[in-house]
């Protein structure tokens, strides 16, 4: 996608003549852009998804990034990445004013318009495996890699990913007692009401891997759920994210709720919370969150 | 149509205002629309010098090759020129169909984001979204172009029972009470976004998507397959309301007088019905819900030009454009390279004008 610079440097002495102020402010704007961009057309990429801003970091390309999505939080460096806005509402304009060559995207990434314009604009849409859980890890650091011409570094971070996992998957055993301990995730908590995780969900999928079992299946996605449900469907074990405990003032007031308080987990105040993008991005941490989770869920030997 | 077009001229004027002249309001508004239209075409998220603009749009004339940078060329005709002409049909959409609606119902205040027009189309769109695919699999699949139509007109289908359930609430032998047909509006506004918010629960997470953005709507929506679609849909409704300024001048004497005056009273109102529901309809399944236009545009038009329903209704489209293309444009740039949603700018813009409004109209004395 080289943009010929040598012309737009003509044009940018046909643009200082004309008289408008409004152009003239806009050549200046301009030629502080075409500095940036260097000629020759580099590698710019725009992130959109967590996992996927990770897999950058963890290859080591971070240099060609120029824009992230707001859910792109980890590392922290990610976090000072220009912010092309949240990855179900972008911008065609607004993503292509970064003037990128290569989009990673989520299969949360939209709206589905957007995606075709970015794509008719000429640029390369790379889009996620779907799903989670390790074979849709090691997919995506293949396709990032490949994208980013870093397939060596992918290879690499695959085969690394691949050793933990299997370290981890080793060492999982049954709970104490043969049954899987059955886990409920929290991912708010507004008045009696719980959001909370059903199946075909990424905190289901984490639950499912860790050795656990999802404390409710009759639904798809994430949904609200009454005080007394929430008794009814009796988890060993609560699952929360770092950021939902901390709106509500920490783990411990998540088991003071009500219904929370009345299961089997909050009388044993059996609660984990672990950072949101850790444990439900799918991103190179997710051997280790998984191998954390059953640590906790007491499944790991 | 011909009787409604047969009555003599009614010229609703009023002495003690001075009005702008009809021609200079219409062809000073033309123009504004033409400088905004070329700002919002200038400006973007996107930098492209105003000369590169030029060149761009110059190289799609046949016979002319300028050397132009395909990327900018491709984000000019495929993005941004697209968008803003959507958002002068949605301008002039909305603030005609609000327009024709206070004509009908005799109140300044009638506007199809606030009655419940809109949420109306949005619910019949949501219900072809979520459950289109269960009540009629083949068809959605077949061609694209069905998939395509079929949401607009269910948006209009949905507009229409709406409007048409309003107006029978809030008349009584023929007689409209004012606070009734807005507090009908009302409630059926919300009962109808209470319907797309269980639509919300049910959808899955792929539909949820196409779901979400109704609420605040949307123009990134404009692409040069949706603006085919939209285009005939609103030209009927835009020449068709115009027709309707004559019966319209004559229905705001009343509806007694205005029979007298040789107006076919019932079938200028149901064109009026029919109409509104159509342009705010057909939009909507694009944009999603955008509000206020229909208010605001129609007001200052008023406050310049006067109620004659002649000047009205085609300066109405002219202020709605340029107001919708003006917020489209703040909407797309001020947080680039992200993006605000439009209903949020048009409703901090719109609601307080509304209070205002109401205000105004407390301090007369009037309900």
């Amino acid at each position: 996608m080289g943009t010929p610079h040598d012309r737009r440097r003509r044009q940018l002495a046909f643009g200082a003549l004309s008289s408008s102020g409004l152009a003239a402010v806009d050549v200046l704007w301009r030629s502080a852009r075409a500095q940036q961009a260097a000629p020759g057309g580099p590698m710019r990429v725009v992130s959109v998804g967590g996992a996927l801003t990770e897999i950058v970091y963890a290859l080591g390309a971070e240099s060609v990034l120029v824009g992230t999505d707001t859910t792109s939080l980890y590392p922290q460096a990610a976090q000072r990445t220009t912010k092309v806005g949240y990855a179900r509402s972008l911008s065609a304009e607004g993503v292509l004013s970064l003037r990128p060559t290569v989009m990673l995207a989520s299969s949360e990434a939209g709206p589905p318009t957007v995606l075709a314009q970015l794509q008719s604009a000429g640029l390369r849409l790379v889009r996620a495996e779907p799903g989670y859980g390790p074979a849709a890890l090691l997919a995506n650091v293949e396709r990032v890699g490949e994208a980013l011409g870093r397939a060596r570094e992918a290879d690499a971070l695959r085969a690394q990913l691949d050793t933990q996992w299997r370290e981890t998957i080793a060492r999982l055993r049954g709970a104490p007692g043969g049954a899987r301990p059955r886990v409920l995730f929290v991912l708010s908590h507004v008045a009696s009401n719980v959001q909370v995780s059903g199946a075909n969900t990424a905190a289901a999928a984490m639950i499912e891997l860790a050795g656990g079992a999802n404390a409710l299946g009759g639904f798809n996605g994430y949904r609200p759920l009454t005080a007394e449900a929430v008794v009814a469907a009796a988890p060993d074990a609560i699952l929360t994210t770092a950021q939902g405990a901390e709106a509500l003032g920490g783990a411990d007031r998540l088991l003071a709720q009500p219904g929370l308080a009345l299961t089997p987990a909050g009388r044993a105040r059996r609660v984990l919370a672990l950072d949101a993008l850790y444990l439900l991005g799918g991103g190179p941490r997710l051997p280790r969150a998984v191998a954390e989770l059953a640590r906790f869920l007491g499944t790991l030997a | 149509m011909n009787t409604l077009a047969a009555p003599a001229r009614v010229a609703v004027t009023d002495g003690r205002v001075r009005r702008l002249p009809p021609a200079l309001a219409l062809s000073g508004g033309a123009l504004l629309l033409a400088v905004v239209a070329v700002l919002a075409i200038g400006h973007g998220a996107y930098r492209i010098a105003p000369l590169d603009v030029l060149r761009i749009l110059a190289d799609r004339l046949p016979g002319l090759d300028l050397a132009v940078d395909p990327q900018q060329a491709a984000v000019l005709t495929a993005i941004r020129v697209p968008r803003v002409l959507l958002a002068v049909l949605t301008g002039a959409g909305l603030a005609v169909a609000g327009a024709l609606m206070q004509g009908l119902f005799r109140n300044p205040l009638a506007d199809p984001s606030l009655i419940g027009v809109s949420a109306g189309g949005a619910l019949a769109a949501a219900t072809v979204i979520v459950l289109g695919a269960q009540l009629a699999p083949g068809l959605l699949r077949a061609e694209p172009w069905i998939a395509a139509l079929a949401l607009p007109l269910a948006a209009f289908a949905g507009s229409l029972a709406v409007t048409a359930l309003v107006y029978r609430i809030g008349a009584a032998q023929g007689v409209l009470s004012l606070p009734l047909t807005l507090l009908a509006g009302i409630a059926i506004n919300a009962m109808a976004m209470a319907g797309v918010g269980l639509l919300t629960y049910v959808a899955t997470d792929e539909q949820l998507r196409s779901l979400t953005f109704w609420n605040l709507g949307s123009l990134a929506t404009g692409t040069w397959t949706v603006l085919a679609v939209l285009l005939p849909l609103l030209a009927l409704a835009l020449l068709g309301a115009l027709r309707l300024a004559q019966p319209l001048n004559a229905l705001a004497m009343g509806e007694a007088r205005a029979g007298h005056l040789g107006v076919d009273v019932r079938r200028c109102k149901r064109a009026v019905v029919v109409l509104a529901a159509l342009a705010t309809g057909s939009l909507v399944a694009v944009t999603g819900v955008i509000g206020f236009i229909g208010l605001v545009a129609p007001h200052i038009v008023r406050l310049l030009c006067g109620p004659d329903h002649r000047v009205l209704l085609p300066a109405c489209a002219l202020l709605g454009a340029v107001l919708v293309v003006l917020a489209d444009m703040a909407a797309r740039t001020v947080v680039a390279p992200a993006e605000l949603p439009i209903g949020i700018l048009t409703a901090a813009l719109g609601a307080p004008f509304f209070l205002a409004l109401l205000l105004r109209r407390r301090a007369a004395g009037s309900p």
